[in-house]
């Protein structure tokens, strides 16, 4: 987690929306970096200048645009405004015209610090000793000892790292590309200029570089812009506020709720409503396939980033995936038949649900946080709210789809309502990485017996999403 | 003796820029602290101006002292310097 990546990206969000407030954006937006790193003041980078530098583009993510499309170097932040302004004014997408318009991810690459390709090096600590484990220990003997200390040659190095642990002095390491070793699909790499470069027919976009790069270079294009002009125009906006919110902010989800409403938001809703209507169909769904196949195995289809990975990485298993609709996309159902001129906003801690949203006619997608930024620049204190009057709260089950493992619960519950003899042959996936990968595999080619397979991306569940408030 | 007042801020912008590893802090004294110290969770202390943002999280102590950009360990020998002690 980069705390202060989190920290900065916050603050600017803040700032965005108490100037847009304040009708001041335009001629303000140029100067926020400038005012962030004053000179004579510490930098986080080299200099002030690259720090502004970053800045900029962060703000050009926060404006929705990706940092990979910019053609015009010279164009500022409030030409890039003005663009978004007009284009939405029209009822136009403002990036349709955009190479990477359907990408919620950016990498900065003045940000990126282009990290080393990942080695194993040994280092001054070498003591030369008589043991030498390194050399014992290394299935490819590519450990000598060249005057008094250990050397490895590279070429035959598989970066297996058990030298790194057999050495008493700690004096083999192993360095790494951060984003590289988080990807699980293998879709960020250095480009020819060394700086990291996404490949998006690969990437899954389930945040993990977002979080893990120690440079913030990673970001994510947000639709805050279009939210707010279309809340100053008056739209009829709605919030649905995904059960991952319960332990995102000080206050009670009922809090939340009031929070959204005061912040201008028409309609509020819980995500956990439509959790309730993807068990039900889930469950249906899984019963009637057992009945046709006892033999088939069912995965589930409200992780995104996991749905994302069977389409783009294992194709010959896509049927298996349910193909009940997700929380998000019931509830945009449920708000629509109620008022069909509602604009639908899903609030969630997710990158991939950006993803999703567009692929089922959710209008816009925002993070906790930049929920978080809108309620702070508009002096919002969700502990001082008063609870908002539910008409019926979700069920307990649905409530908690956001937690590993809650999905599967939930549709045990409802199985057993209907046969008390029912039973799941149930396995977890507890976060998508490149181990859990070969294990997801395993099961899909039903290697390991399994009926139900519940993948989340993130360990422990959407709460720790990686736009998640922790 | 009068205790000494912690008020942490956890108005949204503050909890938005770090105020929960405040929150923490209580747990993390030792008794004897404890009984010498008052904590509170507080709603917007009104501190997070335009200007002064990048001062969250914001800690108020027995009414008056101000920290800015606060953390567990500013606060904690904050506090202990007004219990004239030295480091625990
Ligand atoms: S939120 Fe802490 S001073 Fe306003």
């Amino acid at each position: 987690m980069n705390l202060a990546a989190q920290y900065i990206r916050r603050e600017l969000a803040i700032r965005l929306v108490r100037a847009f407030d304040a009708n001041k954006l335009d001629r303000e937006i140029d100067a926020i970096p400038i005012k962030l790193r004053p000179k004579n003041e510490p930098s986080s980078r080299c200099c002030i200048y690259h720090d502004r530098a970053v800045l900029k583009y962060r703000l050009m993510a926060l404006l929705g645009y990706s940092i990979e499309d910019e053609s015009d170097e010279t164009k500022t932040l409030s030409s890039y405004l003005e663009d978004v302004i007009r284009e939405v004014s029209e009822g136009k997408d403002p990036y349709a015209g955009l190479e990477h318009k359907m990408a919620p991810l950016s990498v900065c690459g003045p940000a990126c610090s282009g990290c080393p390709d990942a080695k194993v090096v040994s280092t001054d600590n070498c003591r030369g000793c008589f043991a030498r484990p390194c050399m014992y220990n290394c299935p490819k003997k590519a450990i000598s000892i060249v005057g008094g200390r250990s050397v490895i040659d590279q070429s035959l190095c598989i970066k297996c790292g058990k030298c790194v642990t057999a050495c008493p002095y700690h004096a083999i390491v192993k360095t790494s590309v951060p984003c590289e070793d988080a990807c699980p699909v293998g879709a960020i790499r250095k480009n020819e200029f060394g700086v990291a470069q996404i490949n998006f027919e690969k990437c899954i976009f389930c945040g993990k570089c977002f979080n893990q790069c120690p440079f913030g270079a990673v970001m994510e294009r947000s639709q805050l812009m279009q939210i707010l002009l279309a809340m100053k125009r008056g739209e009829k906006l709605v919030a649905m506020v995904a059960p991952a919110a319960a332990k995102q902010f000080p206050g009670t989800i009922e809090q939340l709720l009031s929070a959204c409403k005061k912040a201008g938001f028409a309609e509020v809703m819980e995500v956990a409503l439509g959790a309730e209507k993807t068990t039900r169909h889930e469950t249906a769904e899984f019963v009637e396939r057992y009945s046709k196949d006892p033999k088939m195995i069912m995965t589930t289809s409200c992780c995104p980033a996991w749905v994302n990975l069977v389409a783009k990485h294992m194709p010959e298993h896509i049927e298996k995936v349910s193909l009940t609709p997700s929380p998000m996309v019931y509830s945009r159902e449920i708000m629509k038949e109620k008022d069909p001129s509602l604009k639908t906003v899903f609030i969630g801690p997710c990158v991939a649900k950006r993803s999703e949203a567009r692929r089922k006619d959710v209008d816009f997608v925002m993070s906790f946080e930049e929920l978080g930024a809108i309620l702070a620049a508009r002096n919002i204190d969700v502990m001082s709210c008063e609870a908002y009057p539910l008409e019926r709260p979700a069920e307990a089950t649905a409530r908690n789809y956001s937690h590993s493992c809650g999905v599967t619960e939930a549709v045990i519950a409802e199985a057993m309502g209907k046969d008390p003899g029912f039973k799941l042959n149930s396995k977890q996936i507890n976060g998508i990485d490149k181990k859990s990968i070969m294990m997801i595999r395993m099961h899909l080619a039903g290697k390991i017996p399994t009926n139900f397979l519940e993948v989340m991306a993130c360990p422990g569940g959407c709460e720790n999403g990686p736009c998640s408030m922790r | 003796m009068e205790k000494i007042k912690v008020e942490i801020c956890c108005g949204t912008a503050c909890y938005l820029l770090g105020a929960t590893r405040l929150m923490g802090i209580e747990q993390n004294l030792s008794k004897e602290m404890k009984d010498r110290v008052e904590f509170e969770v507080k709603p917007c202390l009104g501190l997070c101006n335009d200007e002064r943002l990048g001062g969250s999280p914001y800690v108020r102590i027995n009414g008056s002292e101000v920290l800015a950009n606060a953390t567990p360990d500013m606060v904690i020998s904050r506090v202990n310097e007004l219990l004239g002690r030295e480091e625990v």
